[in-house]
Formats: structure tokens, sequence, C-alpha cells
């Protein structure tokens, strides 16, 4: 009996530190839901309407993308279609975690599948393998509490902050992906930065005649393959890490 | 409660589109037989993903293109420091808007 308590106690605990690394997450996502709720007003949508969409979507491109279609008279399919082309790239991130994570009943990994949005999966990758579970679970609760509560704020406050600090909280998301690479930088050195640098450039390039979603995809892809390829030509598959 | 039921339809799509991608790779990927070079590019996929994620939208957090790489820069200064997470991105949001209050 005890040991199962002790488990469920060390479970609980992952649970409160996933929840509290995610709260820059939070913080990130707190201007970017309140614009969504003020967009999604003046769209025309209602606030029970909006608020939803976040509830049950948990995407923000989309989202905003859902917004313009329908400012722009299309119809729900076409919306539909075009969410799925830009949520796409998740098929990625998704095939990283389930090589990363730890064991884990479906039920499990089908709750967390949810919240892993693209900030919840770069938190939660840059741990160090095996990922708990219920650190992810954790991750995604912060994550969705304030994308869901700040839409509904953003509906009826619109911009409540100060204009200065709603232009600075621009950079969170930036400034935490930032803080997310350096410590494995720093870590594991250049092979952090070549990746890094590579995923950049490839996502600029092929944004070029590409949506967003699927540029994040290919940029990623090309950067892990031809970096594995320069491995293979110059340093005959050795292991540089 | 004002829902319309069209969108609800069309919210409820969406979030199956979405669901969809995320939740397949988890239950469906038996990654244990996979050779290791293979799972070796699956745990490049995170840095690679940072990098795309933060450039170029960085650039774009601002008509001026300085104001988002100065917050980058002030964000490399932090996290190099080893802050916690979250007092990067606070220390980075304060500084930005002080940079933008001074000039």
């Amino acid at each position: 009996m005890e040991s199962v308590s002790n488990l469920y106690h060390q479970e609980e605990s992952v649970l409160k530190k996933g929840i509290v690394n995610g709260l820059p997450i939070a913080i990130g996502y707190m201007p970017v839901a309140l614009t969504f709720g003020l967009i999604a007003g003046s769209t025309g949508l209602s606030v029970a309407e909006a608020v939803l969409m976040s509830m049950i979507v948990f995407a923000g491109a989309s989202q905003y993308m859902a917004l313009t279609m329908i400012a722009l008279g299309s119809g729900a399919l076409e919306i539909i279609l075009a969410t799925f082309i830009v949520n796409f790239r998740h098929l990625l991130m998704s095939a990283a975690i389930s090589e990363m994570g730890e064991k884990s009943s479906k039920k499990v990994r089908a709750l967390y599948a949810f919240g892993l949005t693209d900030e919840v999966f770069a938190v939660a990758s840059t741990k160090e393998a095996p990922i708990r579970s219920h650190y992810i679970i954790g991750l995604g609760i912060s994550a969705y509490t304030s994308w869901v509560f700040f839409t509904g704020v953003g509906f009826y406050a619109g911009s409540f902050l100060p204009a200065i600090i709603q232009e600075s909280m621009a950079i969170a998301l930036y400034a935490l992906f930032i803080a997310l690479l350096i410590p494995s930088i720093k870590k594991e050195g250049k092979i952090v930065i070549a990746l890094a640098f590579l995923g950049g450039i490839f996502h600029t390039i092929f944004q070029v005649w590409m949506a967003t979603g699927w540029a994040i995809m290919f940029g990623t892809i090309a950067a892990v393959v031809i970096l594995e390829g320069i491995e293979q030509v110059f340093f005959k598959g050795r292991d540089t890490r | 409660m004002n829902l319309s039921i069209p969108i609800v339809w069309m919210i409820v799509g969406m979030g199956i589109v979405t669901y969809i991608p995320r939740l397949l790779p988890l239950i469906l990927l038996q990654t244990e037989n996979w050779p290791t070079w293979s799972k070796k590019m699956l745990s490049r996929v995170p840095y690679a993903v940072l990098g795309a994620l933060i450039f170029p939208g960085i650039l774009s957090v601002h008509e001026n293109v300085f104001y988002g790489l100065f917050g980058g820069i002030i964000a490399i200064l932090f996290a190099y420091l080893n802050m916690p997470l979250i007092v990067v991105v606070g220390g980075t949001i304060v500084s930005l808007a002080a940079m933008t209050y001074i000039f």
C-alpha cells in the first residue's frame, strides 16, 4: 500500500513541476489569447463561440486563420481543411515525443496529445528523455488555462494592458524558445547550434512559397536530414555528440 | 449563451483535425525497434523546431526589426546566465518595455 501511495505522490510532484514550468508558456500566451478574443469579437463571434474555439481547438495559428477566413466569408469546410494543413506539422512533433516520452498507456498519451502545442512541445522535448507523462500533462494545464481564460478576458477587455507592455509582451514566446535553446547549446554544443541555425534558415526559405505550418515542418525535416548527410559525408557517421 | 450551430460544428471540425496529428504518432508509432539513426534524427527534431520557431518570426514582433533582435539578445543574455525560464521571459519583457520607454 505504501509504495502505491509513494508512487502517487511522486506523480503528483511531477505534475506540479510541469504546471510550474508551464508558467512561462502561460505568460507567453496571454497577449496572443487577449488579441484573439478581441479580434474574435470584432469578427462577429460571440464570447461563447470564441471561448469554445479556444477550448476545443487550442491552436493559436489556426484560430487566427479561422477568424481571417470567417471575415473573408469562407465556408466551414474550407476553414477545417486549412486548419488540418496548418496543424499537420504536429505529426513530426508527436513522433519525436513518442520516441522521447516514458512508456505510458494510450489513455495517458491521448490525454497529453491534446495539449501538445508548439510551445508545450518545445518545453517538454528539451527535457532529458524519458520525458514523464505527468510533466507534459502539467505543462498542458498551464498553457491551456491561460489560453482559454485570456481568450474570454480579451473578448471583453480587449487590450487592457498599457500599449508599451503589450508591445513588449510580443517577445515572450521568442524569449521562451531562446531560453530553451541556450542550455542545450551549453550542454551539447555545436550540434544544437547547427540544428537551430538550419531550422531557421530552411523555415525562411520554404516560407517563400508555403504556409508557415508547412514551412516549419519541412524546414525541420530539411535541417535534421541535411545535418545527418553532412555527418555521414564528412565525419563518416561518427557520432559528433 | 449565444452559440450558432454552424459555428459550433466548424469548431468541432477544427478541433478534430488539430487533435489527429497530435494524437496518431503517440498511439500508433512503436519506435523501439527502429534503427538507431532514425531515433537519433527524431531526438534532434526539437532543436531544429526551436530554430524554425525563433527565426524568422522574431523579426516581425514589431514593425521595427531591431525591436525583436534586441529582445532576442536580451533573452540570450538572461538564458546564458542560467536564469530560470520564467525570469528569462519576464526579464526580457520588462527590459524591452524599459528600453521603449527611455528611447
